[in-house]
């Protein structure tokens, strides 16, 4: 962790950079390509809040409102997809192709032709899916775009999916393959370019998070991709892997995409572990509590990450011996994930903290994930998942830990980061406005919702019995004001790529360590081309 | 130049590996298929019966009353009229018992239909045995016709102590398309 190039020349006047369009089309420099990643995952995050909102607006008041139930489903079942394949997944594969070379000293990442390919996958991939969504709001006659919840549960997709399903089924391969793709690059980067004398146990916490993520994605991506192979030869080639009528089961569909959907739950979240192992000890200047026990601490979460699924599906009627060693499992993770946040803590104990903006954020992240372990705690016990179970608490619980903690973490490192990329600081007081619109609206948005759950509202329905029609006047209050304060982030953003700010230094944060900063802000095209030497 | 070539080598190594992994793991998928039927097959995890006949030569425990009740629905479209002769019947281990199902298909025009079985607690399924069950093949109702199909069943003495009633549920499926459509997969399965 005190990892400190000796010396470190770019050579970036000696290269020529393309200019234009096809700097992006044929980009294969890692930072080009993490910058399009980063903006791709932006706009998605924009997209699937725009789909989040109109789901708010209709449930802000009972009763039909704004749009009818069919379409809901279909805002439901896209706002899911998008945000989690569209907006964190990319968003983490963006930074990791951004700062996993700066991190470890490499000039690239190893296999820079197969990175471009895998961004460009993805924006096809993603038009194909809104196509649907387009071709439903204002296509000849309204044909439904998927509308079967982002899980996707047979029969509902396969028997009883709208023609919409295949384009999905296309998309969601696509996607596969880009995660796969970025993935594969992720594990060679990390085993074979790092500069000498960057031995694994000194690599930064961000890299080994990501390592472990890369390993998780080749692992479980291609479970995902056969799941929705088995829906597409159900659903056309005559096969009945989910149909009880030919002999098939629909049970055995939730078994194999929770065995996806289980690990996928770490892999948006691993990476922001890492980032926030970057940055309180950056604001808190002291070097992370507990190194090794981090590394550890990921890699079981990784791999309890395999035999916790069935507990999205206590309800299915499994024996009694399943559910018992689905829960203990389950609430084993809670040991490792706890050991991360002692560690956070125990990191800024007696430090010298200063609260920045990347630090309010890995803060509010700490507090708030932690609000959304526990309420998983909970749902852990097979007895009281049964009340809990397709509620507002579960849509409580996920958010928590996926927007207050993944999107959270996420632009915590933006905020780190920001300098490093665009060679400005970005701007405070947008900044601040920033974070403390979003602490306060995430709150009021996803707060109640704990609630309305426990008192028997279930989620995924475009109206709700009267008794909760208060809590969702706020929770609807909290998505707008959430929603038009990341608007503030766009600003921040666009302020930075347009260089207007006060310039960055090289080190920008006097705490922060790590070969990132041994390079000028904003980072050359080249960087590392001599590797640099770790002591 | 070497120094570069060689870590090409290197990478294409990891390459490889990590390609051959996630190919095995999208055949993996597809082996959680066969996987699960296994495991369900010795749990009765997803509470299906066997789709073969049993013996039916066990010893009556007459110690044990059980409660078989009875549920059937038409899924998915499936238009015939489907119900139990019995609601429940209380049983013996071992003691085999016949149960009628009545059905009737008001359509006008001929339908085949598929039972799918279904017990809970799913843990009973290994031990609810049929020696005869209509749906062990798919029924042909002709339209406006009408049938009593036999269900004949024992539980096995070894059913846990713990189980005192057991529910088998029928879900009707309308296959005609499947049928003849598609006969030849049907012969096979």
């Amino acid at each position: 962790m005190t990892a400190v190039a000796a010396h470190h020349d770019h050579h970036d006047d000696h290269h020529h950079a393309p200019h234009g369009l096809k700097r992006w089309l044929f980009s294969t420099n890692h930072k080009d390509i993490g910058t399009l990643y980063l903006w791709f995952s932006f706009a998605m995050f924009m997209v699937g809040g725009f789909m989040a909102l109109v789901i708010r607006a209709e449930l802000m008041y009972p009763g039909m409102q704004v749009v009818d139930p069919e379409f809901f489903n279909q805002m439901t079942t896209v706002h899911g997809l998008i945000m989690v394949f569209g907006a964190v997944m990319p968003a983490t594969v963006g930074l990791a192709n951004w700062m996993i070379p700066l991190m470890i000293g490499a000039p690239d990442m190893a296999l820079p032709r197969m990175n471009n390919w895998s961004f460009w996958i993805l924006p096809f991939a993603f038009t194909i899916l809104i196509g649907s969504v387009l071709m439903s709001a204002f296509g000849e006659g309204n044909p439904s775009a998927p509308n079967f919840g982002w899980t996707f549960y047979a029969p509902l997709s396969t028997k009883y999916g709208p023609a919409s399903t295949d384009l999905f089924i296309l998309s969601v391969h696509m996607m596969g393959i880009s995660s796969i793709m970025g993935a594969i690059n992720v594990i060679v980067t990390v085993l074979n370019m790092r500069a000498p004398g960057m031995t694994m146990m000194k690599m930064p916490l961000f890299v080994w998070a990501w390592l472990i993520t890369a390993f998780l994605l080749v692992a479980v991506m291609p479970v995902l991709a056969g799941a929705v192979t088995m829906m597409l030869t159900d659903r056309h080639f005559g096969t009945s892997f989910f149909d009880a009528a030919g002999g098939g089961d629909p049970v055995l569909f939730q078994h194999i995409f929770w065995f996806f959907g289980h690990p996928e739950v770490y892999i948006m979240i691993l990476p922001s572990f890492g980032i926030v192992s970057a940055i309180i000890p950056a604001f808190a200047r002291k070097p992370l509590f507990g190194y090794a026990s981090m590394v550890y601490a990921t890699a079981s979460i990784a791999l309890l990450s395999f035999v916790v699924w069935a507990h999205h599906m206590f309800t299915v009627g499994m024996p009694l011996a399943g559910t018992l060693f689905f829960m203990y499992m389950t609430m084993l993770i809670s040991v490792p994930t706890g050991v991360k946040v002692f560690n956070w803590v125990a990191t800024m104990w007696r430090g010298s903290l200063t609260f920045e903006l990347p630090m309010k954020w890995a803060l509010a992240f700490v507090v708030l994930f932690t609000c959304g372990g526990l309420s998983g705690l909970m749902l852990a016990l097979t007895p009281v998942d049964f009340q809990y179970h397709d509620t507002y608490f579960v849509v409580a619980h996920f958010h928590y830990v996926l927007v207050s903690g993944a999107i959270f973490s996420i632009f915590a490192a933006a905020y780190y980061w920001l300098p490093k990329w665009s060679g400005v600081m970005p701007n405070t007081f947008l900044g601040e406005l920033h974070f403390w619109n979003s602490l306060l609206s995430v709150n009021l948005l996803f707060f109640p919702m704990h609630f309305v759950g426990l008192a028997g509202m279930p989620r995924r329905y475009a109206d709700y019995a009267l008794q909760f029609a208060d809590y969702n006047w706020w929770i609807s209050v909290g998505a707008f004001w959430f929603g038009i304060s990341q608007l503030l982030f766009v600003a921040v953003c666009v302020l930075c790529a347009m260089k207007k700010g006060k310039k960055a230094e090289a080190a920008p944060w006097d705490g922060a360590e790590g070969l990132e900063w041994t390079v000028p802000s904003p980072a050359p095209f080249h960087t590392f081309d001599t590797p640099p030497v770790i002591k | 130049m070497s120094e570069l070539n060689d870590l090409e080598q290197r990478n294409n190594r990891v390459l490889r590996k990590l390609v051959i992994g996630s190919v095995l793991m999208f055949g993996f998928a597809f082996a959680m298929v066969p996987l699960y039927d296994v495991l369900c097959d010795i749990t009765g995890l997803n509470g299906k019966t066997s789709d073969t006949a049993a013996s039916g030569e066990v010893q009556m425990d007459e110690d044990r009353l059980v409660t078989v009740q009875f549920v059937t629905t038409s899924s998915g479209g499936m238009v015939w009229d489907f119900n139990p002769q019995v609601r429940s019947v209380k049983v013996h281990p071992g003691e085999i018992t016949q149960v009628n199902f009545q059905v009737k298909n008001p359509a006008d025009h001929t339908i085949i239909g598929q039972a799918i079985p279904s017990v809970s607690p799913g843990l009973a399924a290994p031990h609810l045995l049929k020696t005869q069950c209509f749906c062990f093949d798919n029924q042909t109702l002709l339209a406006g016709g009408e049938a009593d199909m036999p269900m004949i069943f024992y539980l096995d003495p070894a059913l846990p102590k713990h189980i005192n009633t057991i529910t088998l549920s029928y879900a009707m499926f309308d296959v005609t398309e499947r049928v003849t459509g598609n006969k030849d997969k049907l012969a096979a399965r």
